[in-house]
């Protein structure tokens, strides 16, 4: 209990509360805040070209370390440009704290200077948010942020804090909840539905393993478990988009990730199947395609942290709440206590195997060193280069993202940092600062598009700035490629906007921010190119062109069921009805 | 392209929150943000020392949304208890006050205060040519009366919607 302002408190509730790296822009309303952390040299604060950049920042920081990721931004704009990112943790479940300066307590409501309603507009895109009034408040509420942000399903905390409130006295005190007053989720799973889900498993002929998201924030015993499991029952593994690295992509039980533009073998697998076992996902309209023909003879069990993403949007006959590692350890105990052997899943592994054979991920292309690169050779050669380099990948949103997470292979959790709920282009270049921030001497490349790349590009200055050795390697094709792509599939190939006109020169440009530019013009520079990308100290920019018009299969078109994948660009056709235009 | 929507069925719920500012917002905009219905909310502090208050939601949907609406709500960190009265085991009770001002003279006056007696109606207010009707009970009699005033001169309704507890000796 001592007696210190409202700033100090937020400076020492942050250093009790072990964090280490700030994400933040300073403006008027928070540099009461700004001056605190001056005089506290053990928390790094990074300062961002812009707020939004400080959220996705955070993000990669998250995801890529399995902590918190901290945000400090001011009122007004500095709350209302950190919203995107907030949105983006809240989809994707990403455990950060932002905290924004507000007007002072006797302004708010007169809009004041820089004054919006930021409990208002972030109300519905974060887990909880507060405003402080009183400074006798900000340590109690600081300190039960922290914990609403990383327990439960993991989510983002606003904190708003106004400036007199910062500067006023109070008493800072560390609460010693031992379990908050309301919200207290469901950690442990119900002993009846574990013993239910092994007596599941054990009885099915073509179980799959559909795992996601929560796998990778239940932290890396999840994974190991989830290994385990697979070993013990033989059965293959898909996952979402979230979930890359939590199965190893060279095990021979990998299917590849399912949905929209994942691999044939594993949507055709979840289509057949006799027993889903859901893992900290949650049928998400890309991974379910048409829900009437959505994995139709199967029994599933849904295993997740969050209640009400169960019998949400696809109807399951078990649902199993709580954490997914501990979900996971205690079916792996289970299975071992009842003496369950692996059943022989031969014949389910045959069919498996004949959905393999149609090789869904192969693409045509020329091999002369003069021939223009195929987007996913260009993934490809960057896996290749990075083997055994335990890389960490972020991405931007669009094709490239697609190809990335088909192409490129993970074997642990937290390598692979993408915008999967909410889709934010933008997202990919500053999570890699984040990430790199984190893991300063790892190699952090964000696989980017061309279009999506330039809506946070500002943040070149801030890698200068703390001589991060980010790596950006843009697969450039001049188009927003995805908008492409459905405009060809359902507008008969009128490309209304989304031709990327006006691109800068990337190499210039990296040379104006002291980075190393480089440009990839054909196949045969790729693999020097990426090379020397690597090998190269300091960030790196590479202008990769890649084939204009090639497009991401497999792809399940909109409003189709997973049996109706278009493998290769000659399935398409011109035009769409009005039902599946409506979808997203 | 046409639209689809599905029937629903009425639940009433019994919400346990925090008395904090922004909660009520929290739960009107939860509904709004995923598309549920709202028939009526009341809400008001139960507790000795204002901690908590009890929000009573009626509400419209296919019985999946209705668990969807229930999940939903119970994940909001100010939420402390969810209870859909309408699966609590025991029947419950709703309730509804009504106040409802009829003006005329002659025979629909009288008609008026015929009908308010039948249906237990109390009296409030009155001038010669005015009455207010005080009315309490589930929401369908209050729809009925306030129907019959409507032939009777009403100029004017005030309802408070629906606060409900279930039967028999249990606490929420």
């Amino acid at each position: 209990m001592t007696e210190m302002s409202g700033a100090d408190m937020v400076v020492q509730a942050l250093v009790d509360l072990g964090v280490d790296t700030v994400f933040g822009y300073p403006g008027g309303a928070v540099l009461p805040i700004y001056d605190a952390l001056y005089k506290h040299p053990t928390i790094k604060h990074i300062l961002v070209r812009h707020e939004q950049a400080a959220t996705h920042a955070a993000e990669g920081y998250a995801r890529s370390t399995g902590k918190p990721g901290v945000v400090l931004v001011t009122s007004g704009p500095g709350a209302t440009n950190a919203v995107t990112g907030i949105t983006d943790a809240l989809l994707d479940s990403i455990p950060m704290v932002v905290l924004t300066g507000q007007v002072p307590t006797t302004l708010i409501g007169t809009d004041a200077f820089q004054e919006c309603d930021t409990v208002g507009i972030t109300r519905h895109c974060t887990k909880h948010n507060y405003l402080v009034m009183d400074p006798d408040r900000l340590g109690p509420i600081m300190h039960e942020a922290f914990h609403i942000a990383t327990h439960g399903r993991p989510g983002p905390v606003v904190i708003d804090i106004p400036k007199n409130v910062q500067v006023a006295t109070g008493t800072y005190s560390v609460p010693e909840f031992i379990q908050h007053n309301s919200y207290r989720p469901q950690v442990e799973p119900d002993a009846d539905a574990i013993a239910q889900a092994v007596a599941m498993i054990a009885a099915a002929e073509r179980p799959i393993f559909y795992t996601g998201g929560g796998v990778i924030n239940a932290g890396p015993d999840a994974s190991a478990a989830l290994r385990q499991l697979v070993a013990l029952t033989g059965a293959p593994v898909t996952s979402t988009l979230m979930g890359l690295g939590a199965f190893p992509s060279d095990d021979d039980k990998w299917l590849g990730m399912l949905g929209m533009h994942g691999t044939f073998e594993a949507n055709m697998a979840m289509n057949r199947a006799d027993l889903i076992i859901a893992v900290g996902a949650r049928f998400d309209d890309r991974v379910t395609g048409r829900l009437d023909a959505f994995s139709p003879d199967s029994k599933k069990i849904h295993i997740d942290i969050d209640r009400s993403s169960i019998n949400k949007i696809v109807p399951v006959d078990l649902a199993v709440v709580g954490d997914a590692g501990r979900a996971l350890d205690a079916i792996i105990a289970g299975w071992q206590a009842a003496g369950h052997k692996a059943r022989d899943l031969g014949e389910w592994w045959r069919r498996v195997d004949g959905w393999r054979a149609t090789r869904c991920l192969d693409f045509p292309e020329k091999k002369e060193p003069d021939a223009d690169i195929m987007p996913q050779r260009a993934v490809k050669a960057l896996f290749d280069a990075t083997r055994g380099m335990d890389p960490i990948i972020t991405t931007e949103v669009g094709q490239h993202q697609m190809w990335a997470a088909q192409h490129f292979g993970f074997a642990a959790p937290n390598r692979w940092l993408t915008s999967g709920g909410l889709g934010t282009m933008g997202y990919g270049f500053p999570a890699a600062v984040g990430a790199q921030i984190a893991h300063p001497d790892r190699l952090v490349i964000c696989i980017a598009g061309e279009a999506s790349l330039q809506m946070n590009i500002q943040e070149m200055g801030t890698v200068s700035q703390y001589r991060l050795p980010v790596k950006i390697f843009i697969l450039n094709n001049e188009w927003m490629g995805m908008v492409r792509q459905w405009q060809e599939l359902t507008y008969e190939s009128r490309y209304s906007n989304s031709y990327s006109d006006s691109l800068p020169d990337f190499v210039k440009l990296a040379d104006a921010y002291g980075w190393t530019g480089l440009r990839i013009d054909n196949l045969g520079q790729l693999e020097d190119g990426i090379r020397k990308m690597i090998e190269t100290p300091g960030p790196v920019i590479v202008d990769c062109r890649v084939a204009q018009l090639a497009n991401c299969f497999p792809m399940i078109p909109s409003g189709a069921a997973h049996t109706d994948m278009i493998l290769q660009p000659n399935d398409i056709t011109g035009t769409m009805d009005d039902e599946a235009k409506a979808l997203v | 392209m046409k639209i689809k929507t599905e029937a629903g069925e009425r639940h009433v719920l019994a919400i346990t929150v925090d008395n904090e500012a922004g909660v009520l917002a929290k739960i009107t905009g939860l509904f709004t943000a995923r598309g549920y219905n709202i028939e009526s909310l009341t809400v008001a502090d139960i507790s000795s020392d204002h901690a908590l208050s009890r929000i009573t939601i009626v509400t419209n949907g296919p019985p999946p949304i209705i668990d969807q609406i229930i999940a939903q709500l119970d994940r909001l960190v100010p939420v402390h208890r969810v209870v859909d009265l309408n699966d609590a085991g025991e029947a419950h009770v709703e309730r509804e006050i009504a106040l409802v001002k009829v003006a005329g003279t002659g025979d629909k006056r009288i008609e008026a205060l015929r009908m308010a007696d039948v249906f237990r109606a109390k009296v409030v207010d009155t001038t010669l040519s005015s009455f207010i009707f005080e009315i309490t009970g589930n929401s369908d009699k209050v729809d009925r009366f306030i129907a019959l005033m409507r032939e009777c001169g009403l100029v004017e309704v005030g309802r408070t919607g629906v606060v409900a507890i279930a039967r028999g000796s249990e606490a929420l």
